[in-house]
């Protein structure tokens, strides 16, 4: 569908909030705590944060919660039953305030999830989850967006974006899905015709540092190159990098027994923890933390684009903001770039 | 700065060590680690104030040790946490040389571990003021309050382990939360799995944490985890009289006397 611009007037955002809670939407909104700030469900406008550059957590968990229980079962003498995800459980979501980097980072992730099995836990929550995307008024030197094909202002992934026009002022609305349209459906009278303001002149400048492309060409030949052991000798092998990237889709299957009965969950993994490729054997193949390192590099800028057609990284700059040891990865690509063999 | 980085450079034009770990100027204006391979690596080193990463977190990484002899440019709470890492057997005065950054700005070469203790020994372990507070704070709240503001403050926390990462005295190689079969700590982050992970985390760290915030510090999330350390550490002053990083010696945890007054423990 075309984009339908509208105009939504500044105290017009609190009665949208407060129609989509009336309309049975859990809304995950920017909530600040202990100085950082991430997608909660938020039952009041108040208590949503609004001066924030990029939220500490992805909005990720909207469809790939960090815990997921797939199934319960019970065993009998002879017998198990297990009762499967319950889809009907699923709530209709809004997340708010979402950044275009996030939004454009669900296709990313929606690729991975539907690479080969479509994971339809996933693609049902997706398809209960309206994004109301927020374009970038600031930028800092971590984000990178418009290296990887994004950009401040961006619509893609959203259903709704909103641009604010300057400090305090009224909202450029962009409705640009299905979705986006059916919350105009019933918040209409919000939504005003207009054909005031041009998002482009609000929108915070992120210059463009790499060419992605360019990446991915040398990284074919850059498997077996030292970089790695210098770039990787100062990561503490944690997963805080993963854990905050809209596009890190790693997980792992746990069984949590209570005698005669449990549940299988699926929780969030890391490609950068030691033992995330140990095998029964006690062989790990990628034994050093410059394997682990590389293998995050690869899979965002080579092995992505290769199989799936997407990048696996949208210029967010969470995991350099995360990191407790500054490993930057645009410093890190940026020298992958300069970097001859 | 000049001393320290002269020193540095010394030590490696002389092949006395192999490797240096020391801090550089990091992106975002934070410093980092920097690991100084080359005598001309040496100019890259800082030290002031911003330096509160804990570098011996790095002593006993697998790629780091596999350089062979290193030295350290050590503060206060590195110099503590290396103290502690030998009497655990981590590190000897064959594998470690440590340049002391002392709170006085002195850059001191110390000879041996045996002098690195003897300089640590003259300041004692003490939470900072704002901490005792918030750990008052906690003990005068009810039982189910305190139980609740945790269950709450632990919420966020998505388990990406970068506490224990961070954390010099977390060194083994397969951490109990990493077993599966079985499984002694759930592996999901709900309310139970963070909080056996973050109980476990603290008593594992009694009588062995030298307070150095770097856990808390790491957290991408704000979690103040260290007040569980803080608050096992203030335990171990009242009931125990403290403690302090040493050579040789028992550990809090893991000595006790025949003739103990309590009975649980015979």
């Amino acid at each position: 569908m075309t984009i339908d611009k509208r105009i939504l007037r500044k105290d017009s955002l609190e009665k949208l909030f407060n129609i989509l809670r009336e309309n049975n939407r859990t809304i995950f909104a920017p909530v600040e705590h202990n100085g950082k700030i991430s997608f909660k469900a938020s039952g009041s406008f108040s208590s949503v944060a609004t001066d924030y550059i990029q939220t500490t957590q992805s909005s990720k968990e909207a469809a790939f919660p960090r815990t997921e229980k797939i199934l319960d079962y019970t065993k009998t003498r002879d017998n198990i039953n297990a009762s499967p995800f319950d889809h009907n459980q699923i709530p209709e979501v809004v997340i708010w305030g979402v950044r275009p980097c996030d939004a454009m980072g669900i296709a990313e992730l929606s690729a991975i999830f539907n690479w080969d099995l479509k994971d339809e836990i996933y693609n049902q929550r997706l398809a209960k989850t309206t994004v109301i995307g927020f374009s970038c008024m600031k930028a800092d030197e971590s984000c990178f967006c418009t290296s990887v094909g994004g950009n401040p202002g961006n619509t893609e992934g959203s259903d709704i974006l909103l641009t604010r026009m300057g400090e305090g002022g009224d909202l450029i609305a962009e409705i640009i899905t299905d979705k986006g349209a059916a919350i105009v459906s019933f918040a209409g009278e919000l939504f005003q015709k207009s054909e005031e303001g041009q998002k482009e002149k609000y929108l915070a400048d992120v210059p463009v540092k790499f060419n992605r492309d360019e990446i991915r060409k040398k990284l074919d030949k850059y498997f077996e190159s030292d970089i790695w052991v210098k770039q990787s000798l100062r990561c503490i092998g944690c997963g805080a990098c993963a854990y905050v990237c809209p596009t890190c889709a790693c997980f792992d299957i746990q069984d949590e027994i209570h005698g005669k009965s449990g549940s299988r969950v699926r929780c969030w993994d890391s490609c950068g923890f030691s033992q995330f490729t140990i095998h029964t054997s006690g062989h790990n193949p990628r034994e050093v933390q410059s394997q682990r390192w590389r293998q995050r590099i690869m899979h965002k800028f080579s092995y992505m684009p290769e199989r799936l057609d997407v990048y696996g990284c949208t210029g967010c700059g969470r995991c350099s903001r995360a990191c407790p040891v500054d490993m930057n990865i645009l410093e890190h690509l940026t020298s992958i770039q300069e970097v001859t063999l | 700065m000049d001393e320290l980085r002269n020193k540095v450079k010394a030590l490696l034009e002389a092949k006395t060590v192999n490797v240096v770990i020391g801090y550089e100027e990091g992106t975002g204006k934070k410093p980092r680690a920097v690991f100084a391979v080359k005598p001309e690596d040496a100019a890259k080193l800082i030290y002031d104030s911003r330096c509160v990463l804990n570098l011996a977190a790095y002593i006993t990484k697998h790629e780091v040790k596999a350089k062979g002899k290193m030295a350290i440019t050590a503060t206060l709470p590195v110099m503590r946490s290396i103290i502690q890492l030998a009497s655990e057997f981590q590190v000897n005065d064959n594998n470690l040389f440590v340049i002391g950054l002392t709170p006085d700005n002195q850059v001191i070469e110390f000879k041996n571990l045996a002098e690195v203790e003897t300089f640590i020994h003259k300041f004692e372990i003490s939470i900072d003021s704002k901490y005792k507070e918030a750990l008052e704070k906690l003990d005068k709240m009810s039982r189910t309050d305190r139980w609740n503001w945790w269950i709450n403050e632990l919420a966020p926390c998505f388990k990406c382990y970068a506490c224990r990462a961070a954390c010099p005295m977390c060194y083994c190689h397969r951490c109990t939360v990493d077993f599966n079969q079985p499984q002694w700590i759930p592996v999901p982050s709900h309310e139970l799995g963070n909080l056996e992970w973050h109980i476990m985390r603290a008593v594992h760290l009694t009588g062995r944490c030298i307070d150095c915030d770097a856990c808390a510090n790491a957290c991408p999330l704000g979690i103040p985890i260290n007040l569980l350390n803080k608050r096992l550490l203030e335990d171990a002053k009242k009931h125990f009289g403290g403690y302090q990083p040493m050579l040789k010696g028992d550990h809090l945890m893991s000595t006790f006397k025949p003739d103990d007054k309590e009975n649980f423990i015979r």
